[in-house]
């Protein structure tokens, strides 16, 4: 196994420290919403999650494809990782949603659109691992690992675009509303720590995903080393 | 009937994120745990790798 590379180490300290500054921007710096109050907070991390945990699917699905053409093993690896990593936040995402609805809507959980389509992709993305788990030919499962995200890469754009094409009580927040939905506006010093949260979780989401690509190498090799001594 | 004042919603948004660290610590602890746990395997498995032809040498002799 090769050392730590000093970028990764590098990488590692700047994620901590971009952390703390959007922790300190969403608790800190961004002013209170009057109508919510200071539950408003979680949304920052709410959406620097739900970004990353998206961004992740689609490039698993991605990763997937180039497996299924180039048939390298560490394609295989990076969509473990992507898929791995995004789920982590996404539960994430799901879970700040469910805390500030519960101020906000009233209730922990409703099956609007939005949620509805978040929860099943989410557990589309944890079959991903039980699918996996049941396969012990490392190409075999490479391959139907590879078709199961290009499917369930689906749901992204879905849960993505599902507050634009369905009637929902969840605000928009990117791009434009249509009528009767509402609109989350914010202030400067709002956007800044939002802005500031989507570049930060982004950082931290390509650090992790680096880990865990090193540790799919690790078990990669265990994997040969166990064939190797039975033989 | 409006409501004129901004509510205290402090509890949820400690909540929040607090949920937010601890899973995201889970998460860092696991890539540890298992980077951990494959290296002695690792070293178990090539421990077994070099035991395995000297073995073989004894039996040869005898």
């Amino acid at each position: 196994m090769q050392p730590k590379p000093i970028a990764l180490k590098i990488l590692d300290v700047v994620s901590i420290i971009l952390l703390a500054v959007s922790t300190y921007l969403a608790l800190f710096f961004a002013p209170t919403e009057l109508v919510m109050g200071q539950v408003q907070r979680v949304f920052y991390f709410h959406i620097g999650t739900a970004w990353v945990g998206l961004l992740g699917f689609i490039i698993a699905a991605l990763s997937g494809i180039v497996y299924l053409i180039t048939k390298d093993m560490r394609w295989d690896r990076f969509e473990v990782a992507a898929v791995e990593v995004s789920t982590m936040f996404f539960f994430l995402t799901i879970v700040l949603g469910s805390i500030w609805a519960r101020p906000a809507w009233n209730t922990w959980w409703t099956w609007d659109p939005r949620l509805t389509t978040a929860a099943v992709t989410e557990l589309i993305y944890i079959a991903y691992f039980m699918l996996r788990q049941g396969i012990d030919d490392p190409e075999k499962r490479a391959r139907f690992g590879a078709v199961y995200t290009l499917l369930g890469g689906v749901s992204a754009p879905i849960t993505f675009m599902v507050i634009r094409l369905f009637r929902t009580i969840h605000p928009v927040i990117i791009g434009a509303a249509t009528k009767g939905q509402e609109k989350m506006s914010m202030t400067g010093d709002m956007k800044i720590a939002f802005f500031f949260a989507l570049f930060a979780f982004t950082v931290i989401f390509i650090d992790l995903i680096w880990h865990r690509i090193r540790l799919g190498g690790l078990e990669e090799k265990v994997e040969q080393l166990k064939l190797k001594v039975s033989m | 009937m409006f409501i004129e004042t901004t509510p205290d919603t402090s509890s949820y948004m400690i909540a929040g994120f607090a949920v937010t660290f601890i899973t995201m610590g889970i998460y860092v602890v696991s890539l540890y745990l298992r980077n951990r746990n494959l290296k002695q395997d690792i070293e178990t498995i090539e421990s077994m790798q070099n035991e395995k032809p000297k073995s073989k040498i004894k039996r040869l002799r005898l």
